[in-house]
């Protein structure tokens, strides 16, 4: 089989944290196979990026080119292009870059693509078998590929678990005089920074978060009165964002913020995956949903299997009660 | 502008329990209530709204059969100037690969100076736009949240990147943008204005019409192959809390407390 490497995206010289993981995930494909890290970029930021993955991968390529400052999914494909042997099988993260990356990187390198990788449970000769979820989650499925002509596999951030890397003295090969001069018809520009919002939910200890459930912008007063019962912050999910109901300053997930509470509610949400990486803190997390088959329950600490519209206010007026008998109890002489 | 786009139907996540069917293999279709991808319909939205900018025309087109037609209608009743339906009983069982095949023919059947498709669609492959723009030589860019032109040649997007940062960049056309969620305000489409092109005819396109190669579509050729679904089993699993309403809501006051929820 050819051979295996993992693409390692870095940024200002900061690597992925879950660089381990694609040797977790090559090691499900072939136990015995090396696996090869290609970093991209340029200067002292690559420098010091290959030097932290030197400490983790056998032998990492090192493609330095003015052009790669910033990763620019159309120059790095050019560049793999150059570089990569033939049948080879890439693992790239599954995160916003992955998705501008492989697609394209898969036709130009006429090899299978495979997106949203969650598991890899088996191999027969080029015939691999991978688990990915569909439906937001909802289920899973076995898929098979064939990896003749080469793979590239975009990975689930998290889903593969690195164990404790062995430190290694891994050499750096540097690949860039084969890359050439790179040209592409998307020039990046700048990053502008996520607005800061009225409340910080990066902050708050306990989040009452809703989801699709909430069904329309009225009805996040219903969540805005539990939180304030609570002393709590109100966030959601992305599509109470994308219907305009909740600013994106309120977004829990992997596009919007990470949040790392005591307490979770999740209200009405389903937990895909790119919800459920940003929470982060292991919270006591709690799932109310009239869905009893939702893939938040399966993650979720506690489960209550109910209409939010009718549950939540009743959940609030509780907890009112409650604290206007302690609050008499406390003013008794 | 002449704006392409890709759209497909799928069974609504919103509207239906997705379940397994008694034999495992695929979900249970009886009774599905089916829409356009979510992400699509954002797609045509923005392209109407750049048409209403710049001028131009929007086409819709969609790879399935006659079922399919149903979301073509509701996107023309939306705006869409015109659509096409491509459909050949040598498609099915084609993979993200030959989807793309497929719509790289009838693109160049065409002259689209942009071409949109959703983000992902319900099985989350992220894949049909980056192959296309691949396969036709033209830039691309995923997960694009705001789409301005700036002249006949190029476009300013931003990318959706980490943590709701923004990465802006410019593109030239002809170019692929895959299209997420929350770009716009998709219109209302009501029964009315779907009755209204009722009887528009909408061409179908089969293999012979868009001079596809049957070595590199269909499911003989798909190196990707859904073997079949199942529930996952991921954690351990929430504690469901039983019992009256009442009751549940002090079992969970309780669990709150403990963790020192309730100020």
């Amino acid at each position: 089989m050819a051979g295996i490497l993992a693409y390692i995206a870095q940024k200002n010289g900061i690597v992925d944290d879950g660089a381990a993981d694609f040797l977790a995930a090559a090691k499900k494909i072939d136990a015995a196979a090396p696996v090869t890290a290609i970093l991209t970029g340029c200067e002292a930021d690559l420098e010091s990026a290959c030097a932290k993955i030197r400490g983790m991968f056998g032998e990492t390529w090192k493609v330095a080119n003015q052009a790669l400052a910033y990763p620019n999914a159309e120059l790095v494909r050019k560049a793999l292009v150059k570089i990569l042997p033939a049948q080879s099988i890439l693992l790239v993260a599954h995160d916003h870059f992955g998705t501008d990356l492989s697609p394209g990187l898969s036709i130009k390198l006429n090899a299978t693509f495979v997106s949203d990788v969650v598991d890899i449970t088996g191999i027969q000769g080029a015939k691999l078998t991978l688990v990915r979820q569909e439906f937001g989650g909802q289920l899973s499925t076995h898929v098979r590929c064939d990896i003749s002509s080469g793979a590239v596999l975009n990975l689930r951030p998290g889903a593969f678990k690195a164990a404790e890397a062995a430190a290694v003295n891994g050499t750096i090969v540097d690949k860039s005089a084969e890359v050439g001069e790179l040209v592409a018809g998307r020039r990046y520009l700048q990053t502008i920074a996520a607005e800061a919002g009225d409340v910080d939910i990066t902050r708050e200890p306990v989040l009452v978060s809703v989801g699709r459930g909430i069904q329309e912008a009225d009805n996040i007063s219903i969540a805005q009165e539990l939180a304030d019962a609570m002393g709590a912050a109100v966030c959601c999910s992305r599509p109470v964002v994308d219907a305009k109901w909740l600013p994106k300053s309120r977004q829990v997930g992997t596009s919007g913020k990470t949040v790392k509470p005591k307490i979770y509610i999740a209200c009405g949400i389903s937990g895909s995956f790119q919800h459920l990486a940003g929470i982060k803190g292991n919270p006591l997390l709690i799932a109310i949903n009239k869905n009893s088959k939702a893939p938040i329950f399966q993650v979720a600490d506690l489960g209550i299997v109910d209409d939010l519209l009718e549950f939540l206010p009743e959940l609030t007026g509780k907890i009112r009660e409650l604290a206007t008998v302690s609050g008499k109890e406390r003013m008794r002489p | 502008m002449e704006i392409l786009v890709c759209a497909k139907r799928v069974p609504d996540t919103s509207e239906n329990e997705i379940e397994l069917n008694s034999a495992g293999n695929d979900i249970e279709r009886d009774d599905l209530v089916y829409s356009i991808n979510e992400f699509d319909n954002y797609a045509v939205e923005e392209a109407i709204q750049i048409v209403a900018r710049v001028g131009g025309t929007v086409t819709v087109v969609t790879i399935g059969g006659e079922d399919d037609e149903e979301i073509l209608r509701r996107e023309m009743a939306m705006g869409a100037n015109q659509a096409a339906l491509i459909s050949d009983s040598a498609f099915e069982g084609s993979d993200g690969k030959g989807i793309a095949t497929i719509l790289k023919s009838f693109v160049q059947k065409g002259r689209y100076d942009l071409i949109l498709t959703g983000a992902q669609a319900e099985a989350g492959g992220a894949q049909v736009g980056g192959m296309l723009a691949a396969m036709l030589d033209y830039p691309f860019a995923s997960l694009v949240a705001s789409i301005e032109v700036l002249d006949t040649k190029k476009l300013k997007i931003s990318r959706e990147i980490e943590g709701g940062n923004k990465e802006i960049s410019e593109i030239e056309l002809p170019c692929v943008l895959s299209i997420q969620t929350g770009i716009n305000e998709p219109r209302y489409v009501g029964m009315r204005g779907i009755l209204q092109v009722q009887s528009v005819p909408i061409p179908t396109l089969g293999a012979a019409d868009l001079n596809v190669d049957h070595a590199v579509i269909g499911e003989s050729a798909a190196r990707v192959k859904r073997i079949d679904y199942f529930i996952p089993a991921l954690g351990k699993g929430a504690k469901i809390l039983e019992g009256s309403r009442e009751e549940v809501i002090d079992q969970l006051i309780e669990a709150v407390s403990a963790k020192g929820g309730l100020k």
